[in-house]
């Protein structure tokens, strides 16, 4: 028996004075010999709590004593009977408030690093010349249409095709992957691998057609005539919210969803050779604390912000946002102000923002989800000079689909009421699922969503006789 | 990725800097109603360009956009060819139009403005309004689609603003005479921001309720990202999902103005960066 190691292996990154500069990917990757390093310090527990952690139910065991054998080819296609996306997956799954939280060597030391082992495998595929291809089910004459491309749809759609199932992707943008092209950037993910993880849905055989706005161009009840047997709905989180404060409409006043689309999915750090632009000036601040507003903080920086904020009303302790990505941020040179919130954005006379009043807070009692909640103090009125807000405090459900859908129900906040272990809704033949049901959350819980909705669906299909 | 490009079946100069594509996009066609707008995007690298609907071919499954070359994009496009495709095309956008028996109604295009109020226009005629139609430009050589909009109104109105065709003076100008003589139930601007803001301040002294279309800056055009936002009877709206038509009494058109001017300074460079060495574009 080989003594336990309790120390993971390092994750390689790039120095964040250089990173600072370059779009290109913060996180390189583990080398053969570390991942297997990585590999042999897990315990191949029979029970797999880490499995247990997992949305998509990877057998992560199973995949990790590949590695430790020297076989990346078995570790990846093992991953792959389970999850389409790994290498994003690998990359932007909280792992720590998951399958790595559950494993039995974090009891006492630092759980395997099975995020950056999964990267590894899916990484290591993508350089070779030949792709694990899972092979598809005989056709069920079926057909079904997915609505969004984004973590939840895509998951679907390949789930619901391996079944037998002929898919229909429809994408309202002109490039598939939904948050994980507009919305995360570049550095974190590169773009280049969502295209190929997505590339390899197609070679399934799922069609994907971009420039579709579903409720628009066709609505449900018109795909359901037109001969689509059931749809499922990922439309996620696409309605920026703000804060309904003064001056929210200046000039420099951005969204976070506007900020990160520009600079993502239209590569606006790449202006003049791609034509979309951003307005940034040298002091940039962003309101919000999860990993939007980090994401957005750090592209601010790589830019050519001179000062990038982070301004939340709670405390660095109640961040939404993951772990790492905060301490990526401290590295790069953001900077924090807790318990803090603007009141108003200050304009000049040409309609720009050239600051805003803030308040500051200290922490109450405990509110509903847990967090202690901020209470403004009286009279501690600032301001603080500004040239750029990136508002980050959440996205609501987009409104196109279920206003289009009379007989589907939505909530007050305008989400699609849906079974959480099927994706059901109040309207015969379609699911739902990912953050238009559950509000913004993350990737892996949206495509978690996307694989019970597919078992729904198919279950479904199976009725229709 | 499934391709779906999007042929130039047609390629018209109406004017100088002024041109009209009719594109192929049978599925757009068949579905798009007055008042609604298409992003397209002209190559890889290209900005999502909004332009509103001028005209529908059903047959043909045509979509046909008529818009002037002001900036890099727009030049860009322009250079597009018959027989070219654009990269992306996506439609149709925005709530249509409301298209009812109201009465009388006046129907103002100003510029590149004539070419969305035209099916508007069209589909008051037909719905049995009186229509009494002002296009207006800076000069003859701007006017656009002035015989199609003849066809479908009873009356029509030309002027420009040096007198070289029609009357010379402002829309506003044979507006005012038209509500000083008869009642008008509806008005319809469409145009620069600063002729829709004249339109409505007018048609306010009179009571008469008048619909404007905003063109803000967009990217996506489905509501997610904002940048479009407005204001209109006080409340933040998105042109792109709750517009791009409103009451342009209610309209804080300061605010328009000034959320167009938010990436002037770029639009400079990216017209400065393209159009080749020879400077031909310029």
């Amino acid at each position: 028996m080989p003594e336990i190691n309790y120390v993971r292996e390092l994750m390689p990154t790039q120095d964040p004075a250089v990173r600072v500069t370059n779009f290109t990917e913060v996180a390189l990757g583990f080398n053969p010999e570390t991942a297997i390093k990585e590999a042999q310090r897990c315990l191949g527990c029979k029970k797999a709590p880490c499995s247990k952690g997992c949305p998509v139910e990877i057998d992560i065991p199973a995949f990790i004593q590949l590695i430790q054998k020297n076989d990346f080819s078995g570790a990846i296609a093992k991953i792959k009977e389970k999850n389409t996306l790994p290498a994003v997956c690998g990359r932007v799954c909280p792992q720590e408030s998951q399958c790595e939280k559950l494993c039995i060597l974090g009891k006492k030391g630092e759980a395997v690093g099975i995020g950056r082992l999964e990267r590894f495998a899916a990484d290591f595929e993508m350089k070779q010349d030949q792709t694990v291809v899972v092979k598809s089910a005989p056709s069920s004459g079926r057909k079904v249409a997915v609505v969004g491309s984004g973590p939840s749809g895509l998951t679907a759609a390949a789930d619901l095709c391996l079944m037998g199932h002929e898919v229909t992707v429809f994408e309202a943008l002109h490039t598939p992957g939904g948050v994980l092209v507009y919305g995360i950037p570049e550095f974190r993910l590169p773009k280049d691998i969502v295209g190929r993880e997505i590339a390899a849905i197609e070679k399934m055989g799922v069609t994907i057609r971009t420039n579709m706005v579903i409720g628009k161009i066709y609505t449900l009840d018109e795909l359901l005539n037109s001969g689509y047997d059931a749809i499922f709905v990922g439309t996620g989180a696409g309605l920026p919210y703000f804060m309904n404060i003064p001056g929210e409409n200046l000039n420099g006043v951005y969204s976070a969803n506007e900020f990160l689309t520009r600079a993502n999915l239209m590569k606006a750090y790449l202006f003049p050779d791609h034509l979309t632009p951003i307005a940034l000036g040298e002091k940039v601040a962003v309101i919000g604390g999860g990993n939007v507003a980090m994401d957005a903080a750090r592209t601010a920086l790589r830019l050519g912000a001179k000062e990038s904020y982070i301004v939340y009303r709670r405390t660095e302790k109640e961040m939404p946002a993951r772990r790492e990505e905060v301490e990526h941020a401290h590295e790069e040179g953001v900077q924090f102000r807790f318990l803090t919130s603007p009141t108003e954005i200050v304009g000049d006379e040409a309609g720009w923002m050239k600051g805003m009043t803030c308040l500051r807070f200290e922490l109450g009692e405990p509110d509903a989800s847990g967090r202690r909640s901020p209470v403004p103090i009286k009279g501690s009125e600032y301001f603080m000079p500004m040239d750029t807000v990136i508002m980050a405090i959440g996205q609501g459900p987009n409104p196109l689909v279920p206003e289009t859908t009379p007989d589907m129900e939505t909530n007050r906040w305008g989400n699609i009421i849906a079974d959480e272990s099927t994706g059901c809704t109040s309207k015969t033949a379609v699911f739902a699922g990912g953050d238009v049901v559950t509000g913004a959350a993350t990737v892996i819980l949206a495509m978690g969503a996307g694989k019970k909705a597919a078992r729904a669906i198919d279950v479904y299909l199976k009725t229709l006789g | 990725m499934s391709v779906n490009r999007f042929w130039i079946h047609r390629k018209k100069t109406l004017g100088p800097g002024l041109k009209q594509m009719d594109i192929e996009a049978p599925e757009i066609a068949a579905k798009a109603k007055p008042g609604q707008f298409i992003i397209l995007r002209t190559y890889e690298n290209g900005e999502r360009i909004p332009l509103t609907i001028a005209d529908l071919d059903l047959g043909k499954g045509l979509v046909t956009i008529i818009f002037q070359e002001v900036g890099r994009s727009t030049l860009d496009l322009g250079m597009m060819e018959e027989g070219n495709y654009l990269t992306d095309f996506v439609g149709p956008l925005g709530r249509p139009s409301e298209i009812e028996h109201f009465g009388t109604v006046v129907c103002v295009g100003g510029g590149v403005g004539i070419a969305p109020v035209y099916p508007i226009t069209r589909a008051l005629f037909e719905e049995g309004n009186q229509v009494i139609s002002i296009i207006g430009a800076r000069n003859a050589n701007q006017v656009i689609l002035k015989d199609e909009m003849e066809r479908v109104s009873q009356s029509l109105i030309m002027v420009t603003d040096d007198g070289s065709g029609g009357e010379k003076g402002l829309v506003t100008d044979p507006l005012r005479q038209i509500l000083n003589k008869i009642k008008v139930d509806r008005v319809v601007a469409i145009g620069p921001l600063g002729m829709m803001k004249a339109v409505s301040q007018l048609t306010l002294e009179f009571g008469v309720p008048t619909i404007v279309s905003l063109n803000p800056i967009m990217v996506d055009g489905t509501g997610m990202c904002g940048a479009c936002r407005v204001e209109v009877g006080g409340k933040t709206r998105f042109a792109c999902v709750d517009g791009p038509e409103f009451d342009g009494h209610q309209v804080d058109w300061e605010l328009a103005q000034q959320r167009s001017r938010m990436f002037l300074a770029q639009e400079k460079v990216a017209t400065e960066s393209g159009g080749g060495e020879c400077g031909c574009r310029r």
